[in-house]
C-alpha cells in the first residue's frame, strides 16, 4: 500500500496535518495506536491562545513577548512570531468548522487568563477545550474522506537507498501482524514523553514518546530533551490534572497553615518550584477555589469538580483540593526547521513530539493547542509539497524489524522497573535537579538497559497483546530517559523548567 | 476484595488488596502484578478519552470513573465484537459517524455565535465516543444498520448549530435506519457518562424532520400507506 503522505498519530497535530496535506492535493493516510479521538489532545482543558482582545486589550506582540519570556531565551523568535501571528487565524478556522467555544455576551469567543499571560488570551470551551477541538477535527477529516487506521503501533521508519523516508512499519495491535506502509513523506505527530515519569504525570498512559524514539533510531535529532514541564496542580494521589484556569479564574494555593505562599499566576515552572519547596518543608498543598462559588465552578470548571470528587473525595465548592506538581508537557522533541522538516529527507514532525522552538525552556499554558494547529498545518502543507514533487521510485526500503515474543527471559518484571524509573525520575530528574542525582539516574537507566534481556512478556497471544505493546513502549521510554538525563547533565546552568539546585 | 472479569466465555475471579479506588486502577493492578494477559483499553484516566468503557453488573461504565465494589462482575460492552477480554472493536460504531455525515457541511464565514446558540449544543459536543450508548441500545441490538445514539447526537450537534447552513441535507441523511427507528426507550441517556441524552436529541431531529416534510414511516403505514414519503397523501 502506497500513499503520498503517511501521518503517524491522530491527535490534534496529526489531524490538522492530514486536512492540510489533503487540501494541498496529496493522498493521505493516518495511522494511530489508539482511536482518533482518544489522544492526549482531548485532555487539554485550559484553552488555546490567540490575541483576539475579546476580553480586554491584547496584541500579537504581547503574546510574542509573554511566550519569549517564559521560554527563557531558548525559543526561536521567528517561530514564536509566526505562531502568535497565526493564532487569530487558527482560532477563526476552528470556529468556522464548528468548534463549540464558550462565548461572551456580545457573541464573541470567550477568553480567560492563564499563567504568564499579560491578558485574557486563552479561548476555551468550558474545561473541555481540547476534547471539542479534537472531535471537531475528527469530524472534519471524515467529511474530507481521510482514511484513518486505528490500533496500529509504529515500530520503525523506512528509508530508501538514498536515505530518504520511504514509509513505516507498524504492528497491527488487533491482528498481531506486522504491516508495511510505503509513502513519499511521513509526518510524525505522536505526542510527548511525560509518561517516563510513570504515575507522576498528568498524561494519558499512551504518552510514551514512541515517535521520538523511533525517529531517533532512524537518525533524526532530538533537541532540548531535558525540558519537562511540571504542572503545579495535579490531584495529589492520582496525578489527574486540575486546569490552570482554576487559578486563572482566581483560585489560591495554600499550605497546611492555610497561607498563600506564591503568585498563583506566575509561569508554571516558578509555581511548581514554589510548591515543591513547601512540600519539602513538610507542608501539604491545596488549591482553594471555594470563594469562586458553586455556580461559577459548575459553569467554568465542571470536569475539575467531578474529578476532585472522584479521586480525592473532596468537593471543590466546599473543600480544599490536595495537589502536587507532576510531569505534564515535554518541551523537547525532534528537531525541525521552519517548514517542520526533520534532518531526514521526507520526515516531518508536528505537535508535542516535535520541537519547533516555540516553548523554549518552559511552555505557556494555552500555547500547546495553538502549536498543533499552526504547525500541524505547516507540516501538512510542506509534506504534501515534498511528496508531490518527488519522483516516484520503486520502493526499495526493507524492514529490519523482527517481532519476536521469545527473545527475552522473564526474570525481571518490567512493570516494576517502569514504576521504579518513574519515581526515580520524579525525584532525580524532576522539578529541582542536582548533578549528583542526575548522574545517579543516568547510571540506573544504563544499568536497566543492560538488563533488558532479563525482562520480557508473559503474554504470548498474537491478538491484542497489550503486554507486548507496553513492553515496546517501555523500551522506547528507556531510550528517551537516557536522552533526557544526558541532556540535563550537559546543562549546568538553570534555565526555565531545568532548575539546578547547585 | 474480589472482582470477576469476563474472559472468553467465563468469568475469572481476582482478589486485590486495594479499596476505595477506580475499577481502572484495579484492572491495572491485576495486569501488572497478577496476570499480564488481562486485556483492556485505557488512556486519560479522567473520563475524556472514552477508551475504558465496559460493563459492571450489567451496566455500562467508564472504568476510570467507576468506584469498584467487592463482588463486581466486569464484562465487555454489548452489541459489538469482542476482540479480547474487555477490548471490543469500535470501528463499526465509529463508522456510523461517516454514514450519518456527522459534520458541518459548509465552512462558516463570519457567523456570530451567541451564548444562547452555544448553550444549545454544549452538552452534545461533550461526547467522548465511548460507545456505552450502542452497548445499551435495544434497537441497535436487533438492527445493526441503525445509525445509533452517538452518531445521531452528533448530527443534532451540527443541525442545531447556527453555523450549519445546509440543515436539509443533514436531515435527509438520517431518515433511513435513523431517527424513526429509535423506540425512545432512553437507555442511552441512562448510561451516558457525559450526561448526554441521545433520545432527546433524536426527538429534536424528528421535529426537524417533520418540519422538512418527513413523517414517521410507522405512523404513515398505520394509515395503510396512504401518505407519500414527503408526507402528502397518495391515491
Amino acid at each position: 500500500m502506497k500513499t503520498d503522505v503517511l501521518i503517524i498519530g491522530a491527535g490534534g497535530a496529526g489531524l490538522v496535518a492530514a486536512l492540510n496535506a489533503k487540501k494541498s492535493g496529496a493522498e493521505v493516510l493516518v495511522i494511530t495506536k489508539e482511536y482518533p479521538t482518544r489522544s492526549q489532545t482531548c485532555m487539554a482543558q485550559g484553552g488555546i491562545n490567540a490575541a483576539l482582545g475579546n476580553a480586554g486589550e491584547d496584541s500579537v506582540e504581547a503574546h510574542v513577548q509573554n511566550t519569549l519570556k517564559s521560554a527563557h531565551g531558548l525559543a526561536n523568535e521567528e517561530a514564536v512570531r509566526l505562531m502568535c501571528s497565526e493564532a487569530p487565524n487558527a482560532v477563526e478556522w476552528l470556529d468556522s468548522i464548528g468548534v463549540c467555544f464558550s462565548r461572551t455576551k456580545d457573541a464573541k469567543i470567550a477568553q480567560r487568563t492563564l499563567g504568564g499571560a499579560s491578558a485574557s488570551r486563552a479561548c476555551y470551551a468550558q474545561d473541555y477545550t481540547g476534547l471539542k477541538i479534537l472531535h471537531t477535527l475528527y469530524d472534519r477529516c471524515l467529511s474530507e474522506g481521510i482514511k484513518i487506521l486505528s490500533e496500529r503501533y509504529l515500530v520503525e521508519l523506512l528509508k530508501d537507498d538514498e536515505n530518504a523516508i520511504a514509509g513505516a512499519t507498524v504492528l497491527n495491535i488487533k491482528s498481531g501482524e506486522i504491516e508495511k506502509y510505503d509513502s513519499s513523506a511521513v509526518i510524525l505527530a505522536t505526542g510527548g514523553y511525560s509518561r517516563i515519569y510513570d504515575k507522576n504525570s498528568t498524561n494519558s498512559s499512551a504518552s510514551t514518546g514512541d515517535g521520538i524514539a523511533v525517529a531517533s533510531r532512524a537518525g533524526a535529532k532530538m533537541v532540548d530533551m531535558e525540558f519537562v514541564q511540571f504542572h503545579p496542580t495535579a490531584l495529589k494521589s492520582s496525578s489527574i490534572l486540575i486546569s490552570e484556569s482554576a487559578r486563572g479564574e482566581g483560585g489560591y494555593l495554600l499550605n497546611s497553615k492555610g497561607e498563600r505562599f506564591t503568585n498563583e499566576l506566575a509561569p508554571r515552572d516558578e509555581v511548581s518550584r514554589a510548591i515543591n519547596a513547601e512540600i519539602l518543608k513538610g507542608e501539604d498543598i491545596f488549591l482553594d477555589i471555594r470563594h469562586l462559588g458553586e455556580e461559577f465552578i459548575e459553569e467554568g470548571l465542571p470536569q475539575e469538580r467531578k474529578l476532585a470528587k472522584l479521586y480525592e473525595n473532596v468537593d471543590p465548592v466546599h473543600d480544599l483540593i490536595p495537589i502536587r506538581p507532576v510531569a505534564h508537557y515535554t518541551m523537547g522533541g525532534i528537531e525541525v526547521d521552519d517548514s517542520s522538516s526533520t534532518n531526514i529527507q521526507g520526515l516531518f514532525a508536528a505537535g508535542e513530539c516535535a520541537n519547533h522552538r516555540v516553548h523554549g525552556a518552559n511552555r505557556l499554558g494555552g500555547n500547546s493547542l495553538l502549536e498543533i494547529v499552526v504547525f500541524g498545518k505547516q507540516a501538512g502543507k510542506a509534506a504534501a509539497e515534498y511528496a508531490l514533487g518527488k519522483e516516484t521510485l520503486e520502493p526499495s526500503a526493507h524492514s529490519n524489524f523482527k517481532l519476536t515474543l521469545e527473545v527475552h527471559e522473564h526474570k525481571l518484571d518490567f512493570y516494576e522497573v517502569r514504576e521504579h524509573i518513574g519515581d526515580l525520575f520524579y525525584k532525580n530528574v524532576g522539578i529541582v535537579r542536582k548533578k549528583s542525582e542526575l548522574q545517579n539516574a543516568l547510571d540506573e537507566i544504563q544499568d536497566v538497559k543492560s538488563k533488558l534481556h532479563l525482562m520480557g512478556i508473559s503474554d504470548k497471544s498474537k491478538v491484542y497483546n497489550t503486554n507486548l505493546i507496553e513492553f515496546l513502549e517501555f523500551q522506547n521510554m528507556l531510550d528517551i530517559c537516557e536522552e533526557v538525563v544526558s541532556s540535563a547533565l550537559k546543562r549546568d546552568v538553570s534555565c526555565g523548567a531545568h532548575f539546578m539546585a547547585e | 476484595m474480589k472482582i470477576s472479569v469476563k474472559r472468553e466465555e467465563k468469568f475469572v475471579e481476582y482478589e486485590v488488596d486495594i479499596a476505595d479506588t477506580t475499577l481502572l486502577e484495579v484492572l491495572k493492578k491485576i495486569k501488572t502484578t497478577q496476570d499480564n494477559t488481562l486485556t483492556f483499553s485505557s488512556g486519560c484516566r479522567s473520563s475524556v478519552c472514552g477508551s475504558c468503557s465496559m460493563r459492571v453488573n450489567d451496566r455500562e461504565v467508564l472504568a476510570c470513573s467507576y468506584k469498584v465494589q467487592d463482588g463486581d462482575r466486569v464484562e465487555p460492552l454489548k452489541n459489538v465484537p469482542v476482540i479480547r477480554d474487555l477490548v471490543v472493536d469500535m470501528s463499526k460504531a465509529y463508522a456510523f459517524n461517516a454514514k450519518a455525515k456527522a459534520w458541518q457541511n459548509t465552512v462558516s464565514k463570519g457567523v456570530a455565535v451567541t451564548q444562547n446558540n452555544e448553550k444549545i449544543n454544549e452538552v452534545q459536543s461533550d461526547c467522548i465516543l465511548c460507545g456505552s450508548c450502542y452497548s445499551a441500545c435495544p434497537v441497535y441490538a436487533v438492527n445493526e444498520e441503525f445509525l445509533g445514539p452517538f452518531s445521531l447526537t452528533r448530527v443534532w450537534k451540527y443541525v442545531s448549530d447556527v453555523r450549519e447552513e445546509d440543515e436539509k441535507s443533514k436531515i435527509d441523511t438520517i431518515q433511513s435506519n435513523g431517527v424513526w427507528d429509535c423506540t425512545l426507550c432512553n437507555e442511552c441517556t441512562l448510561v451516558c457518562p457525559q450526561n448526554i441524552s441521545s433520545k432527546s436529541d433524536i426527538e429534536k431531529l424528528r421535529s426537524k424532520s417533520v418540519m422538512a416534510g418527513y413523517s414517521d414511516p410507522s405512523f404513515a403505514n398505520s394509515f395503510g400507506g396512504g401518505f407519500g414519503f414527503d408526507g402528502s397523501p397518495t391515491f
